[in-house]
């Protein structure tokens, strides 16, 4: 069987995308593959902090049976092309949470790509996405959700907020609904900022140099999207990671 | 301390201050009072720094140094604390947090020891009881969702914490009541009321006066100090008006 063709900028999932260095590492791995059996609650969690240059390409397809509950924590911030894809189908009554963070720089293309199937009927699935952007970077996030037709009582959430540091920087969110049931709630909300100039001038009033207020108004920013990461070494390493890289954009 | 000698200024090319000049000593305290618009507030953000609050004559030396030549957090780091008319909220970032960076910042440049964690919050809690914040205030994001009393009783507990040399106070008395408006000018005169220490007070009303004696009472209007004298300046403009006195 020959290799899959490299996607184009037509290709929706694609379009903000750095075609080149996809090109570097096509065609990419198979996706991870993970189910969650009915009754089940599991946790997965990816720091994605691929070598300044390379490419990363990290598919997951994910299945949440009856009752099952999947939670997962992502930080995307290596690589000149850092792409991360979630298919997850829920079944009936299950949970889908995704908690995500982009914090680039330099020339990065950062991206996150969700496809949520509301396959049955009572299913919740909920995402966070906070995203810091400065220099030339460009994050993205695309998000669909999907409710067939029998997936009645589905509650599904997007909070999707980006920070530019620089004029230079570019975010792009695109929550996308399909929706075949009717009886259905789905909100999702997208907003792009800077830092706050009063904020940051009254911090320096008292006395705080830029670097540290710029620092703690973007860790006051992303906190929260690793809060509730059940094991405290992940954790740490999570936000050690955030901060690390935040430190870098100031 | 602070000499400000014929300073002008102006916003998005605006001239706002227009030949100010004023000279505080140490161990003193001044009030300047004057109607709405007249640039007390642009007077007190031009000496802060403020982005947009260009500077385009005249010269302020705090201690000597040229104001102009340092960065707000440098000026901060140098002594200088400005109170704010409108203090910001900065949600996220508790207060406990945020006084703790700004006052170890300020160590750092001046080349002093930071305070460690244990030490900071002894400090935070004498300042806090002084101004009678309840210490869980401290634990919330900077001024969200503080009423207009507790944003700048909170404010005293910051220049308490910072111990600056000099305060440009922007209607620190607006929005309290009368019982706040005596803990907040006991507040000032303990921080505040030093031999080593001067103030500058901007207000609207006598009121405050009545709590924190000013030596010096200076009228502000049209971008320029149009009068100056003692303490029975403010009972007068209290009495006859801005217009009255800055026509007399
Ligand atoms: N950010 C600003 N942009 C434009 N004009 C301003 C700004 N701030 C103040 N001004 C103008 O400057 C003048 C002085 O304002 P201000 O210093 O706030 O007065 P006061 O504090 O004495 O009431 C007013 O005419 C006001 O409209
Ligand atoms: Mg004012």
């Amino acid at each position: 069987m020959t290799a899959l063709a490299l996607p184009t900028r037509r290709d929706e999932a694609w379009r903000y995308s750095d075609l080149d260095a996809l090109a570097s590492v096509w065609p990419v791995p198979d996706a991870t593959r993970i189910t969650v059996t009915a009754g089940q609650s599991a946790h997965g969690h990816l720091l994605q902090d691929a070598a300044t240059g390379a490419a990363a390409v990290h598919d997951y397809v994910i299945d949440i049976a009856d009752g099952g509950r999947f939670d997962f924590h992502l930080l995307n911030i290596g690589g000149r092309l850092g792409r991360v894809t979630f298919a997850v189908t829920l079944g009936k009554g299950s949970h889908f949470e995704l908690n995500g963070a982009i914090i680039g720089g330099g020339d990065q293309t950062l991206e996150i790509v969700t496809q949520v199937t509301h396959a049955r009927p009572d299913a919740t699935s909920g995402q966070t996405i906070r995203s810091i952007l400065g220099q030339r970077a460009t994050g993205s996030y695309l998000g669909s959700i999907n409710v067939a037709r029998d997936a009645q009582r589905t509650d599904a959430f997007q909070s999707v907020k980006a920070m530019l540091l620089d004029r230079t920087a570019t975010a792009n969110a695109k929550p996308e609904l399909e929706i075949f049931a009717d009886d259905v709630k789905c909100a999702h909300g997208a907003t792009v900022g800077e830092l706050d100039r009063q904020a940051l001038f009254y911090m320096a009033s008292r006395g705080m140099d830029p670097a540290t207020a710029k620092t703690l108004l973007l860790k006051a920013f992303v906190a929260g999207v690793f809060d509730d990461v059940s094991d405290e070494a992940v954790k740490d390493r999570l936000e050690a990671a955030a901060i690390a890289k935040l430190e870098t954009l100031v | 301390m602070l000499t400000i000698d014929n300073l002008t200024n102006e916003i998005d090319g605006k001239p706002i201050l227009k030949g100010l000049s004023l000279a505080i000593k140490a161990g003193e305290i001044h009030a300047i009072m004057g109607p709405n618009g007249a640039g007390k507030s642009t007077l007190a953000y031009t000496l802060g720094g403020r982005p947009g609050y260009e500077v385009t004559g005249g010269d302020a030396s705090f201690d000597g140094v040229n104001l102009f030549s340092l960065d707000p957090h440098e000026r901060a780091a140098a002594g200088l604390f400005l109170g704010f008319q409108y203090p910001v909220e900065i949600p996220g970032v508790s207060n406990l947090q945020f006084l703790r960076e700004s006052l170890n910042s300020q160590k750092r440049a001046r080349g002093e020891a930071e305070l460690n964690g244990g030490e900071f919050i002894r400090l935070a809690k004498e300042k806090a009881a002084l101004l009678g914040l309840d210490m869980d205030m401290l634990k919330r994001s900077v001024n969200v969702g503080f009423s207009g009393g507790e944003k700048k009783r909170a404010e005293m507990v910051q220049m308490g914490i910072l111990d600056p040399r000099l305060a440009i106070l922007d209607e620190t008395d607006s929005g309290l009541d009368i019982d706040a408006l005596k803990i907040v000018g006991a507040g000032i005169n303990a921080i505040m009321r030093k031999p080593d220490k001067a103030v500058l007070l901007i207000t609207h009303y006598q009121r405050l006066l009545d709590y924190v004696k000013p030596d010096f009472v200076h009228v502000l209007a049209g971008g320029r100090i149009v009068k100056s004298g003692g303490p029975e300046l403010a009972l007068e403009l209290e009495r006859e008006g801005y217009a009255e006195v800055v026509a007399a």
